[in-house]
């Protein structure tokens, strides 16, 4: 096995250095990538093993009635639901947010793209009490909400729009640095042709931020699907009612039913998993088609630069 | 005279897209994020000080500030290791490892807590093997570092990556032709090529540790003065109706959250201004 890494056989034919000059001796090597191993083996992979294992502990018939439970199904489907709002909600904005700031240049663009992110830098928390503030008993809208008798803290509303909050971001952070980078032109071309705008859109917008769209949506699910500090604010944590998946998974855990709460659990680490594997198949996708100098997708991704 | 507030251009939609932007930014983020301001603004000086410097809250503080810089830094040294051995060296199964670094951000917190806890409890995989060692991990402040370096190694990893990636390998060769070892060749030249994104890196993985709630609630053991976070502490103030209380510890983490991210965006500046020149 070579350890030139990916830039070292582009110098192999100068003679003067050595192949190996940029590689360590066969033992750092090995010490170096023993080392990575061992540790993410200690802190992620153990701990991923642990929650499968846990949930089979009492055997696959345990395990499958663990979902039979009305509160465990409640909490799937609200869990989804909140998806089902937030995601396509976050989908538009994203969308609306890159075309203005990708498209036209105006006086506050960078302010306005600071602000955007301003949700992944809030703990989550945070994120949850500032709704409470608003719209509980206490808040500001509270007493007008119990007067027409409408409830949004400790109920379902409220938990959709904490988790809108912290998914803020997600797509509009995709797109738009790709859309910066792809600029106006075809666009432009298209309507000189005689297409409509939204034809030009769906056409030719569109098609070439697809896969930038898609990435931030899997993202935006997955924690849209995971979130808790936030969800746990605002929820009032009542079973069957306003309890989400991880919500659940935290009741069922302190009431030391460790296989229905890792049942839960085990569904929620599935859905990180298959987020992975789609993730990464985006990323290679992206790759194959761009292969050369696209910055946008893979800054993007390393810096994934999500406080929160 | 008319300001040009706006180029012109021949593409449509500019009103609607920005309108709509405005106008659901300041509904979820701007007017909720004001309400917190305000709520603290109008408690008065001397009470907010009495709740944000009470003993609880500062042992709070304590932990979490110490817990998140010690993980920051753990991660900062992993984190470097597994970089440069996922970007410089071939081994089998590298891309699924690889795309493995990013499970602490897909994983929700809340399974990531009880499978830490469950792992490194005194009758756990790991907790096991502490044990005749004297190490007790979960609910100890051990254990929050341990969350804490969990849900933080994916920012180091994926700032250093692309850093790493893009060292201009004809530096390290003149180096190494001019009789430098590979350690002074490391010291010297890579690692302050990457220190940009080393230091990117470590705020970032810090922010998230301190914000973080769901990875350490369950592990932490949540006893008052050793091992209650902050953040735990905002839900037992609102569980208590105290919302004031609750607001004001909030407002303290916020305010150090975005002079986090004013550290965290100079940093980046630096970083690409650094490689443009």
């Amino acid at each position: 096995m070579q350890a030139t890494g990916a830039i070292a056989p582009v110098f192999a034919a100068d003679a003067s250095v050595p192949r190996s000059a940029r590689a360590e001796r066969r033992w750092t090597r090995w010490l170096l990538i023993g080392g990575s191993l061992g540790f993410l083996g200690l802190v992620l992979v153990v701990p991923l093993i642990a929650v499968f294992t846990e949930a089979l502990r009492g055997g696959l018939r345990t395990y499958l009635a663990s979902f039979a439970d009305a509160d465990a199904r409640a909490a799937i489907w609200l869990t989804l639901t909140v998806a089902a709002i937030a995601v396509p909600a976050n989908l538009v904005f994203g969308v609306m947010a890159a075309w203005a700031i990708a498209k036209f240049d105006f006086v506050g663009k960078s302010v306005l793209t600071t602000l955007i992110d301003l949700p992944f830098a809030v703990s989550p928390v945070v994120s949850g009490l500032i709704y409470v503030l608003l719209f509980g008993l206490q808040g500001w809208l509270g007493p007008w909400l119990a007067e027409h008798n409408a409830r949004v803290i400790f109920a379902v509303p409220g938990i959709v729009l904490a988790t809108m909050f912290v998914t803020f971001p997600f797509v509009a952070r995709e797109l738009i640095p790709l859309m910066q980078e792809q600029g106006s032109e075809e666009e432009q071309a298209a309507l000189s042709l005689g297409a409509s705008g939204w034809q030009c859109f769906w056409r030719v917008t569109l098609p070439n931020v697809k896969w930038a769209l898609l990435y931030g949506v899997i993202l935006c699910n997955a924690r849209a699907m995971g979130e808790f500090g936030a969800v746990s604010v605002v929820s009032g944590h009542i079973r069957g009612q306003t309890n989400t998946m991880p919500l659940h998974v935290e009741i069922l855990y302190n009431e030391y039913n460790f296989v229905g709460a890792f049942a839960v659990a085990s569904l929620l680490a599935l859905l990180a998993l298959a987020t992975l594997a789609a993730k990464s198949a985006v990323e290679w996708r992206h790759r194959a088609l761009r292969r050369s100098g696209s910055a946008a997708l893979a800054s993007s991704t390393a810096c994934g630069s999500v406080p929160n | 005279m008319k300001v040009a507030l706006k180029q012109p251009s021949v593409l449509p939609g500019f009103g609607l897209t920005l309108g709509y932007t405005l106008f659901y930014l300041g509904l979820i983020v701007l007017l909720p994020l004001l309400a917190l301001v305000l709520r603290s603004s109008s408690m008065g000086w001397a009470e907010f000080w009495r709740t944000v410097s009470d003993a609880r809250v500062v042992a709070s503080y304590r932990l979490t500030f110490g817990a998140s810089l010690l993980a920051a830094g753990v991660n900062t040294v992993f984190g470097l290791m597994v970089a440069w051995t996922l970007v410089r060296y071939t081994f089998p199964l590298r891309r699924v490892i690889d795309a493995l670094v990013d499970l602490p951000f897909a994983l929700p917190t809340a399974v990531s807590g009880i499978a830490l806890t469950a792992v490194y409890a005194p009758n756990g995989w790991i907790g096991r093997c502490l044990q005749p060692l004297g190490i007790k991990a979960a609910f100890t402040p051990l254990g929050v570092l341990i969350a804490l370096t969990f849900i933080g190694l994916p920012f180091v990893v994926r700032t250093l990556q692309p850093a790493l990636a893009d060292l201009d390998a004809e530096t390290e060769e003149a180096a190494v032709s001019l009789g430098a070892s590979r350690l002074q060749t490391f010291m010297r030249v890579t690692l302050p090529a990457i220190l940009p994104a080393l230091l990117t890196g470590f705020a970032l993985a810090f922010a998230r540790a301190l914000g973080e709630y769901g990875s350490v609630v369950f592990i932490s053991g949540n006893m008052p003065m050793r091992t209650e976070i902050t953040s735990l502490l905002i839900i037992t103030k609102l569980e208590q109706y105290d919302t004031a209380g609750a607001t004001a510890i909030a407002v303290v983490m916020l305010v150090a959250s975005f002079v986090l991210l004013l550290i965290i965006n100079s940093l980046q500046w630096w970083s690409s201004h650094r490689k443009g020149a």
